[in-house]
């Protein structure tokens, strides 16, 4: 329940809600009746169902049957009844529990938020501190002071409840404190307490509501569970807990006896579970099991045959790369429109165009690695003599395609040394020993300039910069010496200045290597600096070919290319192959 | 007793194993120490949190302690006698002292019932609740982990919806079900139904099966249903492409790459599992007339046996303050950003 409760917390505190999440939350419908249920159940049963659960008759110890559909118990009593009737007991002390923890520990932790820094940090130790000790455990303690009972059960459960509401409260007011519209009311010399309860507590009010949610039916669990073991009701009292204490001595005579109190209880446990999820899933859209996700595209359709292929089919054997009419659509619709065009050894084709035409889901497409739901076709795409449609081989495709990412902050695995990662490729398709791709790692890292290239390899990605991780990530996919380098926007997430000396390197080692690069880039400017060929993107179509040469000289010959060249700021271009 | 030693050991030990991971002469080997620093800071508040709130129940207890103690019947001699044994006639802070000083000693009192130490108490059932809370705590994750991925590697993407559902529901329901209910549905299924195992006791190994059954199967539904979440969404991070762009076998891709991430929000949660997996023992061990300290405590409170209590409470938070160290120490080791980082659990 634990984690169910930090997870819920967890997910309120990532969005707000969304009403229309209502309809497509079945779990919380189900999961709201039954706690409903539960609710009548407690204020009808002890009304009417008090005779058969408390008079004493001569039928003691029936199996479960006709009369008596879950048994009696060893006084004649009706055990369904009982357990009907203890639902009212054990859910007004859970509800007690939770409302001790919920009053004083939103006031804790809204104290905290409004003590002076000093004391704000012993607060939130003391919270932190408490939180990690069992709060069954806590409830002992206080159980031994109080004495066993029902009030003392409780206030255990309460008061072990606190930390938990304190830290919450605390953590989720600290984030909204820090929001704009709250520093606006301080600057406007609204007074503390007034902000915290008139801007803050109402804009932290939806976690607050799934904890307490959560941690009513935690509170019910631990009383039942302290009344489980004695510590809690005592008869002639009872509530689910102590009706299965009672149920236990006789546990080989009359087993059924456990039956009913197990029942209630793993119904209010599925219930406030299931409420839990829904409420989860309400604040959360993300997590909604009905979220749109792949609808199983269909194939896409091969484009006619015989079209023209690329500018110059004489070319087309000596080609690294054939993109031959290539379509990808998701569920139906089309993202990419019979893309035609080829990359020939030592050549750079940039692919240019706003976000949405299409660039990057060709490259995607050309390295296999579509997102889910998109479906690639083409008459022809092969990488030398790889068909790229088919299942090329892993390793041929993993030395033979190197790729460089856009946003280096995000494509490395922040839980890996960079060495593990960049000499990945080399270690477990060319079955290089360890030691030989470091080696080789290096030297391509000191090629293209890293600073510590030995260093680096034991460090983690947080420690290095951006620049230094596209640098890293562009040296390691030469090292298996690639047909084809594809680059999706490698210098989109970099500031300018490293931008410039990223792609100097890029131009510098493609030279040297005379490796063959797919560019991509919404920037027409970097294009022309950079690219022999260059393909316009517009809607998932080719709509212009030209050089990078031609966009140099500021020439084009469509309408669009010429919108795009001039809406570059400035006039002055990053010559980056200078 | 194993645990308690070893427990104190990680802390100095970790940045040893830091160094030996980022080589030698290396500086990595300092968030280790920024984190066994940061770390000790913690462990010595949350000891003195642990401490004060045990030392307190006595003075706390309502009334004349001595004379709920000794019970009404007793004679002022016997209330006496035990005002003098608890040091009540003595000021506050020199009993807090006092207390501290036993403690520093391994002096945990003398039990009020049986006239022994509480140092031998504790001794004699702490190995019986170690039996159940290690097993169980290893169960919990050789179960989720493996469950969780592949449900959520099975269903990325929105593939198997059926599967995707039947695991959210089943998985969901067990966990829902508190221990010591589905201890006492086991008891009642396999042992006194179907006679596969003993109802009860610590006399056979097959006796520690369904006390660890029951501790740990719904938590492992619940840990499960994390990991699968956690899968799920590690799986559409970028990094995960770059991988899948290096046509890594799908065992590297998943247990080395996606796993190590999952591990950091799971083991962080876990931790929160664990801690309430400690506090399910203490009531499972009632279920199954299980001799350790669970129900040592238990029979404590009721017969008001307070240096008992005090003594089971403080080994119970010093298990839980190890386990949270322990899960820390792993943290460290899958995810070094949680070493240095302010990285708060739950």
């Amino acid at each position: 329940m634990a984690v169910d409760t930090a997870l819920l917390a967890e997910a309120a505190l990532r969005g707000p809600a969304q009403r229309r999440a209502w309809r497509r939350s079945p779990s919380l419908l189900a999961g709201g009746a039954v706690l409903l249920l539960l609710v009548v159940v407690g204020v009808v049963a002890p009304l009417v169902l008090s005779g058969r659960a408390e008079t004493l008759t001569g039928d003691a110890n029936l199996a479960p049957g006709a009369g008596n559909w879950l048994g009696t118990d060893p006084f004649g009593r009706d055990i369904l009844a009982r357990a009907l009737v203890a639902t009212r007991l054990t859910l007004l002390m859970a509800a007690g529990a939770t409302a001790l923890s919920f009053v004083a520990g939103v006031a804790l932790g809204a104290g905290a938020l409004l003590a002076p820094p000093r004391v704000r940090q012993v607060l939130l130790r003391v919270f932190d501190a408490a939180v990690a000790f069992p709060s069954l455990v806590l409830a002992l303690v206080v159980a031994a002071v109080l004495g066993a009972g029902a009030g003392s059960a409780v206030v255990a459960i309460g008061l072990a409840g606190i930390p938990g509401f304190a830290r919450l409260t605390y953590n989720l007011a600290q984030g909204v404190a820090t929001r704009d519209f709250v520093t606006t009311a301080h600057l406007l010399g609204v007074p503390g307490p007034r902000v915290l309860t008139r801007h803050v507590l109402p804009n932290v009010s939806g976690p607050l509501l799934v904890l307490l949610t959560s941690s009513f039916a935690l509170s019910l669990l631990e009383i039942s569970s302290l009344s489980f073991v004695g510590l809690g009701v005592q008869s002639p009292q009872y509530d689910w807990g102590r009706l299965l204490n009672e149920a236990l001595p006789s546990i080989y005579t009359a087993p059924w006896l456990v039956l009913a109190p197990s029942l209630m209880l793993v119904l209010a446990g599925a219930g406030a579970m299931l409420a839990g999820d829904g409420v989860a899933r309400l604040v959360d859209p993300r997590q909604v099991h009905g979220a749109p996700a792949a609808a199983p595209a269909p194939a896409a359709r091969r484009p006619p045959d015989a079209v023209v292929l690329g500018e110059d089919d004489d070319a087309a054997d000596d080609a690294v790369l054939v993109v031959d009419g290539l379509v990808v659509e998701a569920g139906g619709r089309r993202l990419v429109d019979d893309v035609s065009f080829r990359v020939r050894p030592g050549e750079v084709v940039g692919l240019v165009g706003e976000s949405g035409s299409g660039k990057s889901t060709i490259a995607m497409a050309v390295a296999g690695l579509l997102a889910d739901g998109l479906v690639a076709d083409a008459r022809t795409l092969r990488l030398r003599d790889l068909d790229l449609l088919g299942r090329p081989p892993a390793r041929r495709l993993a030395t033979e395609l190197g790729i460089v990412f856009q946003d280096p902050s995000a494509t490395f695995n922040p839980a890996l040394r960079l060495g593990s990662q960049l000499t990945e490729v080399l270690r477990v398709h060319l079955r290089r020993p360890r030691a030989v791709a470091r080696d080789a790692v290096v030297a391509a890292l000191t090629e293209i300039k890293v600073t510590e290239p030995r260093r680096r390899l034991h460090q983690h990605p947080h420690e290095l910069s951006g620049g230094m991780l596209q640098r890293a990530s562009i040296a390691a996919a030469l090292t298996t010496g690639p047909a084809l380098l594809v680059a999706d926007e490698p210098t989109t997430a970099l500031d300018v200045t490293v931008q410039a000396e990223v792609l100097r390197q890029l131009r510098r080692l493609q030279r040297e290597h005379g490796t063959a690069v797919l560019f991509i880039s919404h920037d027409i400017g970097v294009v022309g600096a950079l690219c022999d060929t260059v393909l316009v993107l517009r809607d998932g179509r080719v709509i212009d070919r030209t050089t990078g040469a031609a966009l140099r000289a500021g020439e084009a010959n469509h309408p669009w290319t010429a919108a795009l060249l001039a809406a570059r700021p400035g006039t002055r271009q990053d010559r980056a192959t200078a | 007793m194993t645990t308690a030693t070893a427990g104190a050991a990680p802390a100095p030990a970790a940045p040893g194993n830091g160094h030996a991971r980022a080589g030698r002469g290396s500086v990595l080997d300092l968030p280790w120490v920024r984190f066994a620093v940061r770390r000790a800071g913690g462990l010595v508040l949350a000891l003195a949190l642990l401490v004060t709130v045990t030392f307190l129940i006595v003075p706390l207890l309502p009334g004349d302690p001595a004379r709920a103690i000794a019970g009404s019947a007793a004679t002022p001699q016997a209330v006496a006698t035990i005002r003098a044994d608890l040091g009540l006639d003595r000021p506050l802070p020199q009993r807090f002292v006092e207390y501290v000083g036993g403690l520093a000693r391994g002096d945990l009192g003398t039990s009020f019932r049986y006239r022994v130490p509480v140092a031998d108490v504790v001794a004699t059932r702490l190995p019986y609740t170690v039996q159940l809370a290690v097993p169980a705590i290893v169960l919990v994750l050789a179960l989720a982990v493996p469950l969780g991925m592949a449900v959520g590697v099975l269903t990325r993407g929105g593939r198997r919806r059926r599967l995707d559902v039947a695991f959210g529901v089943v998985a969901g329901a067990v966990a829902a079900v508190p221990p010591y209910v589905l201890g006492t549905l086991l008891v009642v299924t396999l042992a006194i139904g179907l006679k596969l195992f003993p109802p009860g006791g610590a006399q056979t190994p097959a006796s520690l099966v369904l006390p660890i059954l029951a501790l740990s199967l719904g938590p492992a539904c619940a840990v499960a249903r994390v990991v699968r979440a956690e899968t799920s969404s590690v799986l559409e991070q970028e990094f995960l492409r770059t991988a899948r762009a290096r046509r890594l076998p799908a065992g590297r891709l998943y247990l080395r790459h996606a796993l190590p991430n999952l591990l950091t929000s799971v083991l962080t949660l876990t931790g929160l599992v664990l801690t309430s997996l400690l506090g399910g023992t203490v009531v499972i061990e009632n279920v199954f007339s299980y001799p350790g300290l669970g129900t040592e405590i238990v029979q404590a409170i009721v017969s008001k046996d307070y240096p008992v209590i005090q003594g089971i409470i403080l080994c119970v938070g010093v298990l839980a303050l190890l386990v949270n160290l322990l899960v820390d120490v792993v943290l460290g080791l899958v995810d070094p950003r949680t070493l240095t980082g302010g990285h708060h659990g739950g």
